[in-house]
C-alpha cells in the first residue's frame, strides 16, 4: 500500500541537543488518546513547548521563528528511548519532520520512525556535535540527506549512514512491510497450522 | 538442523522463522498477540482500508488498561475521549472476533499481569503487544518484545513481524540478597551499571543462581525493565519454578498435555559452550535498596550513597545532567535518605502481582500511613485484586489508610485522571522517572515495593534495611 516515497531531502534543520530524549517527551502519554494517526503534531514536545496554560515558552526551539519550516531535527544521542508508542513518529511526521538525525536511536524508536516514512539518519558522535553547532549558529543552513547515496551534507562536511537495504526499498519505493509479509501468505498459513 | 552450540534466544527464534531471506528481516511467525486500547484502534483501521480480517483470532488477546479509570470501572467512563477510546477497542474486538477482556471481566487487567496469570504466556512462545514492557513475559522462557502500531497492524494481518535479529547479551547474578533487597533492586542495580541505552541492539538473557532462586513474580519485575536499558526484551530459561506457576492456570495446558509440554520446556535453556555478543556478571551481595533521582532509569543509587557530583559525570553530559537535577529539584552529592515524599504509587505491570501486595502488607501491618502522604495502590488485575481480598490484604491497606483503587496501568504513566501533581515527589514501584511521565512536572523516584511500603509510614526515603 503505497503511502510517500523518500528520495533526496534539502531542508534547513533544528537543533535539539538533549540526550535520552525519551518518547514521553516527544508526545506526552495523556495526548494518547485518539483514535486516528493524525493531529499529533500539535503536541509534538507539548510539556517542552508549552507551559501548564498553554503559552508557548519562548526558549524551546520550536517556538523560535527562525526555524519554522524545517524538514529535518537534529537531536541528542539515545533519541527515541521508552515507550514502544508509535504516536511518537506520528507527531514527527505530523509536524513537518522527514527526517532525525542523531548518534543514536533506540531500536523500537528506529522501526516505528521508518514504518511511518520519517528516515532516522544516524551519525557519528562528532559529526552530530558539528551538525548542531553550525545549525545554531546559522538557521538558514541547507542540509542534503541523499537517501540512494546514503549521505548526509552540509557546507564542506559529509557522512555516510547506514540503512538496511530493505528498508531502503521501502522508502524509496513507498512499500511497506504488510506489503511483503501478506505475499508470504500460503506460508505463513503452512506455519500456523504446523504449529497450533 | 544448527548442531552448533546456541543460546536459549537464538533457539527459539529461530524456530519461528517463516522466511528468511538475504537483505531482508526475518519474517518472524507471533504466537500470541496481545492488544489493548491505546496502540490498536488505528491498525484496526488499516485493516478495514485494506479489506484483511485478523489472521487467527485464537493467537489474539485483548484487555482495557492504559486509560481505564481506576475508580467506578461498573460505571460508564467519564472522561469523553478515554470513553471513546475504550468503546472503540469492544468495537474492533466484535468486529473483528478477537477476545476482550474488558472492565468487568474476572480477567481484565494490566495487559502484561494477565497473560501469564491466565496461563496464555508459556515458555519457548514468540510474543508481542503494542507496549515496551511485553518484556515482562520474558520471565517465562520466551521471545517477548514490544512493537509500534505499524507492527501490530503486521501481526494482526498476517501473525508475522519483519525483524532483524538483535545481538545477545547474558547477565549472571551471583550469591545471596541481603535482607531489603528485591527483584527491583536488582534490575535498577543493572540499569544503573549499564545506562538507560546500555542493551540497546541486544536481547538479554539473565541467569547465575541469584536469578534461579527468584519466584516467577520476582523474575516478571526483572525482565520487565529490560527495555529501560533499551534491550528488546529479557528472558529467563524455564525451570521447576516456571513449570510449577504454569501448573493449572486457566489456558495452559492441563493433565497428559501439560506433561509433554514440561518435557519440551525443559530443552529451553542456552547450551554450555554457547557464546553471548556481550556477557556481564554482578554480585548480589553488592545490591543495595536502589532508588532513581534523576529522570531516566539509569539515574539510579543505593541508598546508602549520594546524588553523583558534577564531577563524577563525563563533561559532555552536563548539561543533560544538570536539566535532569534542576526538573527534580535535586542538587548534587545530596543523599535521598530522609527526603520527604508527597505521593506514594504501588502499582503497574512492574510491581503490581499479588507478591508485591503481600509484601507491602506484611510491612504496613498495624501501622498507618504518615500524614500528609497520599498512597495509591493499584493492583494489576482483578484476579490478583480478588485474592488480595481474599487474604485480608485489603483490610490492612484500608486500616493504613491506603487507598486501594480497581486494576490498571494508572499513574505509572499518567494518561488516565491518576497523575502526580505537577513539582511533587512520588515514590513509585513504577519503571519510569521520565519528566512529566507521572503527570506534568512530576518528580518520580522509582523503588522496590518495600521501599515504598517504607516511604509510606514515615513519609520520607527510608533505608528499609533499618526498618526489618
Amino acid at each position: 500500500m503505497s503511502k510517500e516515497t523518500f528520495h533526496v531531502l534539502t531542508s534547513t534543520a533544528v537543533p535539539l541537543p538533549i540526550e535520552n530524549i525519551d518518547t514521553d517527551q516527544i508526545i506526552p502519554a495523556r495526548f494518547l488518546k485518539a483514535t486516528t494517526r493524525e493531529g499529533f503534531g500539535d503536541n509534538l514536545f507539548r510539556d517542552w513547548r508549552f507551559t501548564a496554560d498553554n503559552e508557548p515558552i519562548q526558549d524551546f526551539v520550536l517556538n523560535n521563528s527562525r526555524y519554522a519550516g524545517a524538514e529535518i531535527l537534529v537531536a541528542g544521542k539515545n533519541f527515541g528511548m521508552g515507550s514502544s508508542r508509535e504516536h511518537a513518529a506520528w507527531a514527527i511526521h505530523d509536524y513537518g519532520f522527514r527526517v532525525v538525525v542523531s548518534s543514536f536511536f533506540a531500536d523500537i524508536f528506529r522501526n516505528n520512525a521508518l514504518n511511518t516514512f520519517v528516515l532516522p539518519v544516524q551519525v557519528s558522535q562528532p559529526f552530530l556535535e558539528a551538525l548542531l553547532s553550525a545549525v545554531e549558529q546559522d538557521s538558514t543552513l541547507q542540509i542534503v540527506v541523499d537517501l540512494p547515496a546514503q549521505t548526509i551534507s552540509f557546507g564542506e562536511r559529509s557522512e555516510t549512514f547506514a540503512i538496511n537495504t530493505y528498508k531502503k526499498t521501502c522508502l524509496m519505493n513507498g512499500y511497506d512491510d504488510i506489503d511483503y509479509l501478506l505475499s508470504l501468505n500460503a506460508d505463513i498459513r503452512e506455519f500456523d497450522q504446523a504449529h497450533a | 538442523m544448527n548442531t552448533q552450540p546456541t543460546t536459549l534466544f537464538d533457539k527459539i527464534w529461530d524456530a519461528h522463522v517463516v522466511k528468511h531471506a538475504e537483505g531482508h528481516p526475518d519474517a518472524l511467525f507471533i504466537d500470541r498477540h496481545f492488544i489493548h486500547e491505546v496502540t490498536s484502534p488505528q491498525a484496526f483501521d488499516g485493516l478495514r482500508k485494506r479489506g484483511i480480517s485478523v489472521f487467527n483470532t485464537s493467537r489474539t488477546t485483548a484487555t482495557a488498561d492504559h486509560n481505564v479509570p481506576t475508580k467506578d470501572q461498573h460505571l460508564p467512563i467519564r472522561e469523553a475521549l478515554s470513553r471513546h477510546q475504550v468503546d472503540t477497542l469492544r468495537r474492533n474486538c466484535a468486529e473483528f472476533g478477537v477476545e476482550l477482556y474488558d472492565l468487568g471481566h474476572p480477567f481484565q487487567g494490566i495487559v502484561h499481569i494477565i497473560g501469564p496469570e491466565l496461563g496464555l504466556t508459556l515458555p519457548g512462545m514468540t510474543i508481542v503487544c503494542g507496549d515496551s514492557h511485553t518484556s515482562t513475559h520474558g520471565a517465562f522462557g520466551n521471545v517477548a518484545f514490544g512493537i509500534g502500531t505499524s507492527e501490530v497492524e503486521q501481526v494482526l494481518a498476517t501473525q508475522c513481524i519483519l525483524q532483524y535479529k538483535p545481538k545477545r547479551m547474558r547477565i549472571s547474578i551471583d550469591g545471596t540478597l541481603a535482607n531489603g533487597v528485591t527483584a527491583k533492586d536488582i534490575i535498577l542495580y543493572i540499569i544503573s551499571k549499564i545506562s538507560a541505552s546500555g542493551a540497546t541492539g541486544y536481547f538479554v538473557e539473565y541467569a547465575g543462581e541469584t536469578i534461579r532462586n527468584l519466584s516467577m513474580e520476582a523474575r516478571m519485575t526483572i525482565c520487565n525493565m529490560s527495555i529501560e536499558m533499551g534491550a528488546r526484551g529479557g528472558l529467563i530459561a524455564p525451570d521447576d519454578t516456571t513449570f510449577d506457576y504454569i501448573k493449572g492456570r486457566e489456558f495452559a495446558p492441563k493433565g497428559e498435555a501439560f506433561d509433554e509440554a514440561v518435557a519440551k520446556w525443559r530443552s529451553l535453556k542456552t547450551d554450555d559452550e554457547a557464546t553471548f555478543d556481550t556477557e556481564l556478571h554482578y554480585k548480589a551481595e553488592d545490591i543495595q535498596p536502589m532508588i532513581t533521582y534523576g529522570t531516566n532509569p539509569g539515574m539510579g543509587i543505593g541508598i546508602g550513597e549520594h546524588v553523583p557530583l558534577l564531577t563524577e559525570i563525563p563533561d559532555t553530559e552536563h548539561v543533560s545532567y544538570s536539566k535532569s537535577l534542576a526538573y527534580m529539584g535535586l542538587e548534587p552529592g545530596m543523599e535521598l535518605r530522609n527526603k520527604a515524599v508527597d505521593y506514594v504509587f504501588i502499582g503497574s505491570c512492574t510491581n503490581a502481582r499479588i507478591e508485591d501486595l503481600r509484601t507491602v502488607a506484611q510491612f504496613v501491618q498495624g501501622k498507618q500511613k504518615a500524614p500528609g502522604v497520599e498512597v495509591w495502590i493499584v493492583p494489576g488485575s482483578v484476579q490478583v485484586a480478588r485474592q488480595a481480598q481474599a487474604e485480608g490484604l485489603t483490610d490492612v491497606f484500608a486500616s493504613a489508610g491506603f487507598e486501594l483503587r480497581e486494576p490498571g496501568c494508572s499513574a505509572c504513566l499518567g494518561m488516565n485522571e491518576d497523575k502526580i501533581p505537577a513539582g511533587k515527589y512520588c515514590i513509585s514501584t513504577s519503571n519510569r522517572n521520565f519528566e512529566g511521565r507521572q503527570g506534568p512536572g512530576a518528580r518520580t523516584f522509582l523503588a522496590s515495593p518495600i521501599m515504598a511500603a517504607a516511604a509510606a509510614v514515615s513519609g520520607r526515603v527510608m533505608d528499609v534495611r533499618e526498618l526489618l
